[in-house]
């Protein structure tokens, strides 16, 4: 491969690039492991497609969703993509803890740099593919539903969006077949990560999927934006707005200012190991500490990008099932932009042992624990919401409820790190570790899957099984303690992070407790799929048709469940704070417009799906020095703007007597539906239909 | 809302064009948005410049290797083409025909080659000198940022041309109206850019 036209074919590829020549040659457990998951990725790849073309579903794969600019099938494809990256990644993780309990005082069954590869796609997994993904799907989702609006205002950039995220999850995936993924961890920290110390392919996988992205998330943020400014229905004043779509607007903003640092960080990296630049490396004048600037420039607003969705999705949640206005709105407003704009000055922290002065440190310092107060503001608020409310213990709440008091744990933990002298002590050990796992399982996850029960009737037409998701929420919840309270004993006892082995017997029961709990986590994964395989098979019986399952407040729970593509008949008038509650409690709801109109809509367009897999094949190009696919590659991501740009015929028009005949059968089926009172709404009874209390 | 009440920061089509200036005001509400995440590059760049700055590394130095009267030159051209691009928008606005927005436009496109044209040569001028961004940390920070403003002015070329051709094509519909405010969005913020890169960059090298 080395020789001959192959160089300029296939770039540095080479056969032993595979790992399944890897096991072959040398079958450890290790390369057994790393064989098995890239036969999981090619098979899974093989009986996808095989599946798809025996039951002849491209046609209606390709029109109906892959090409779709309608936000609602764009949310939905996000959170399938977070769906399928959360099981990697947890799975890693899962290798990580049997590596760790197995590895007393033994080398275990991963090899060294194995066990690095697990924790850098690990990490970069969790944060760039599944919570980005996850956020992203549900702020698509319920966003224009929320504020009254048809679509987003740039519904193509939101298909491009989408597809660079997954073209970038795609050559994640790709990694774990041709050649070997960084070392260098989530954060990909030089000089480590430069070419004099990392030659292989694997920080250039770890840059470009990055890198793409990054770019899918900037293009996001600018998208809603826009979309909650400009395209809210009438009288929807931006106080009036539920606190979800306020906290989708502070990540949307976080998102335009927070990601282009990680952009430039990638790129300079990229300059040097590509160009031979010297950013970051040790010699010729290369300050690799500007890196850690950078990188954590974007690093820190990135985890109120992450958090703060999740916020709003508990605002929604409380309130509904305590059937009580959200206590001090106004407040958790104010919180909730004090949180984005601190979180630009916080970004000190995560290098607090870096060398800088300490008076720099204690100012950082202060300003992390300042992010403890808004913070501190919302947790009561949501505790206001509940007081005296008929707090009803859905799968939701249950997640609502399990984050607060967990939370809360981790912000104490978080303040102990904000003193440098204390995170001097604990730097680089498992402390940090359960720390920031004890802010993001529940100040991301929690919230992301109570927003999915929680929407999921709206999105699908039928409740997901009630019965698996407490089993779900059981198992996450339980595992979670089982698997990181162990880790803030042996970060305080000096165990370092990242460790492949270790050489301290007595952390053995501390370590045997971790993998319980990571086993544990596993099995609440399996249990959510479980629940999504039963209620899929008895969705007959969990129809909503009606379209409100929760007694809901805000505006999209006011339509049918699914909603059409046009999610509005008529743009509805905003009168107040939790217009639907209101309003269909006076009656205002469930009635024919005086006139349709015709609706017009985006048509389709493969702009998107090209760019992501055009992008993705550059990017895989640029890893392994195909420069005639990189090349290619850039000119043809460019031909298909422009091309683009001169396509006229861009929307259709869906007539008013289509509108009006849809809206006449939801209706129908409104006056079918028997109204329920809330003690049965997890029973088969709830058609989505209300009993108003008087 | 009256006819003439700005519906987004910049030139608005006002009067002339009552359909396209509602369309406008998300469309380019959403091009600042995107310059505002651009400007946070450059931002950067500039930071990391200053960084830096000092790690010559024994290599070349700013003030050997600068020549400030091409720079200048180049900022006069440049400053020069967004005047012809804010004739073009007038043009756009309201005329009728299409002759002087296309000629105003052509001159914007050869200023604006004119200009990468010299920057290309400063920077040949610059590696046969020894000053290539391998040589140091300050040489790498240099060709990050200033290429990439060049970069910039190179897509607003391409565009600049394929906008022209839509002119001709479709004529001036709301696309077209509403990219041409963008483009000039985009050309002046490329002038705004210039004018710190040459400041910070040019005109700093010269303290030796």
């Amino acid at each position: 491969m080395s020789q001959g036209i192959w160089p300029a074919v296939l770039g540095r590829f080479d056969w032993t690039a595979l790992p399944f020549v890897l096991a072959w040659d040398n079958p450890t457990a290790s390369e057994i492991i790393g064989a098995g998951a890239a036969s999981v990725v090619v098979i899974g790849a093989v009986v996808a497609v095989v599946l798809i073309t025996w039951l002849g579903k491209w046609k209606y794969l390709w029109s109906e969703w892959l090409t779709s600019l309608d936000h609602k099938k764009i949310g939905v494809m996000y959170i399938v993509l977070a769906f399928v990256m959360l099981s990697r990644a947890l799975i890693e993780a899962v290798l990580m803890r049997m590596q760790q309990a197995d590895a007393i005082n033994s080398s275990g069954f991963i090899a060294p740099d194995h066990f690095s590869q697990l924790f850098s796609t690990h990490g970069s997994i969790m944060i760039f593919f599944m919570a980005m993904p996850f956020l992203t799907g549900v702020i698509n989702y319920v966003t224009p539903l929320q504020i009254g609006a048809r679509d987003v205002a740039f519904p193509l950039l939101n298909s491009v969006s989408l597809w660079l995220t997954g073209g970038a999850a795609g050559l994640m995936m790709v990694s774990l077949v041709v050649g070997r993924f960084s070392t260098g961890g989530w954060s990909g920290y030089p000089p480590y990560t430069e070419l004099a110390f990392s030659p292989d392919v694997g920080p250039d996988y770890w840059i470009w999927a990055v890198t793409l992205g990054s770019i899918g998330s900037t293009l996001t943020g600018l998208n809603f934006a826009v979309t909650i400014y400009k395209m809210r229905a009438p009288g929807m004043h931006l106080m009036r707005m539920t606190l979800f779509v306020w906290t989708a607007l502070c990540t949307s903003i976080l998102m335009i200012f927070a990601m282009p640092p990680l952009t430039v960080a990638t790129a300079l990296l990229a300059l040097d190991r590509y160009l031979g630049f010297h950013f970051f490396t040790s010699d010729l004048g290369g300050n690799m500490m500007n890196y850690a600037n950078l990188f954590w420039l974007f690093g820190h607003p990135e985890v109120y990008i992450l958090i703060l969705p999740a916020f709003g999705v508990y605002s929604e949640v409380v309130s509904t099932f305590s059937s009580k206005e959200l206590y001090g709105y106004t407040s958790l407003t104010i919180a909730t932009m004090a949180i984005a704009v601190l979180s630009f000055t916080v970004w000190v922290h995560h290098f607090f042992t870096m060398g800088q002065s300490a008076d720099i440190n204690a100012v950082f310092g202060i300003a992390t624990m300042t992010i403890g107060v808004p913070t501190g503001v919302k947790i009561y608020d949501w505790i206001w919401t509940m007081f005296r409310g008929r707090v009803r213990f859905t799968v939701p709440m249950l997640y609502s409820l399990a984050f607060m008091m967990t939370f809360v744990i981790g912000g104490v933990t978080g303040i102990m790190l904000a003193m440098p002298p204390l995170d001097f002590l604990v730097h680089n050990t498992l402390f940090l570790v359960a720390h920031f796992h004890n802010m993001l399982i529940p100040g991301l996850l929690y919230g992301m899957l109570a927003g999915y029960h929680y929407w999921f009737p709206k999105a699908l037409g039928f409740r997901l099984s009630e019965k698996w998701g407490r089993i779900a929420f059981g198992c996450w919840v339980i595992g979670f303690y089982l698997a990181f309270m162990p880790l803030y004993v042996l970060g305080a006892a000096g165990m370092a992070r990242r460790t492949q082995e270790v050489f301290e017997p007595a952390f053995r029961p501390w370590l045997y407790i971790a993998g319980l709990g990571a086993l544990v986590l596993l099995a609440a994964l399996a249990a959510l799929f479980v629940q999504l395989w039963l209620s899929i098979r008895e969705r007959e019986a969990n129809r909503v048709t009606a379209g409100d399952p929760w007694d809901g407040r805000g505006l999209e729970w006011s339509i049918s469940a699914p909603p059409p593509e046009y999610n509005y008949a008529v743009i509805p008038q905003v009168h107040g704070r939790d217009p639907f509650y209101a309003g269909k409690r006076k009656g205002e709801f469930y009635a024919p417009a005086a006139h349709y109109h015709d609706i017009t809509m985006p048509k389709n367009s493969m702009t998107g799906p090209v760019i992501g897999f055009v992008g993705a094949a550059a990017a895989f190009g640029l890893v392994w020095h195909i420069w005639w696919l990189v090349i290619l590659g850039v000119l043809a991501i460019v031909g298909t703007v422009i091309a683009r740009s001169f396509a006229r015929d861009v929307h259709r028009t869906i007539p008013a007597a289509e509108v009006a005949w849809t809206d006449m059968m939801w209706l129908q089926a409104v006056a079918d539906a028997t109204p329920i009172p809330r003690q049965i709404e997890t029973t088969s009874a709830n058609q989505g239909l209300a009993e108003i209390a008087t | 809302m009256s006819a003439n009440e700005a519906r987004h920061a910049g030139l608005n089509l006002g009067v002339t064009d009552e359909a396209t200036r509602e369309q406008a005001g998300s469309a380019v509400l959403g091009f600042w948005v995107f310059l505002m995440s651009d400007a946070v590059v450059f931002a950067l760049l500039f930071a990391t410049y200053g960084v830096m700055l000092p790690g010559i590394a024994s290599g070349p130095t700013p003030a050997a290797v600068y020549k400030i009267g091409s720079a200048f030159m180049e900022t006069m051209i440049l400053l020069t083409s967004s005047f012809t691009f804010g004739m073009a928008s007038i043009a756009m606005k309201h005329e009728t025909g299409y002759g002087r927005l296309l000629g105003w436009m052509a001159v914007t496109l050869v200023l604006g080659l004119a200009f990468l044209g010299m920057e290309l040569r400063d920077f040949a001028t610059m590696f046969g000198n020894g000053a290539y961004p391998t040589r140091s940390a300050f040489l790498s920070a240099f060709f990050a940022l200033v290429p990439l403003h060049g970069l910039h002015v190179f897509l607003g070329s391409v565009w600049l041309i394929v906008i022209m051709v839509q002119v001709l094509v479709f004529g001036l519909d709301a696309r077209v109206k509403i990219n041409i405010l963008r483009l000039g969005l985009f050309w002046h913020f490329l002038d705004i850019v210039w004018i710190a890169i040459f400041s910070v960059v040019y005109l700093q090298g010269l303290i030796a």
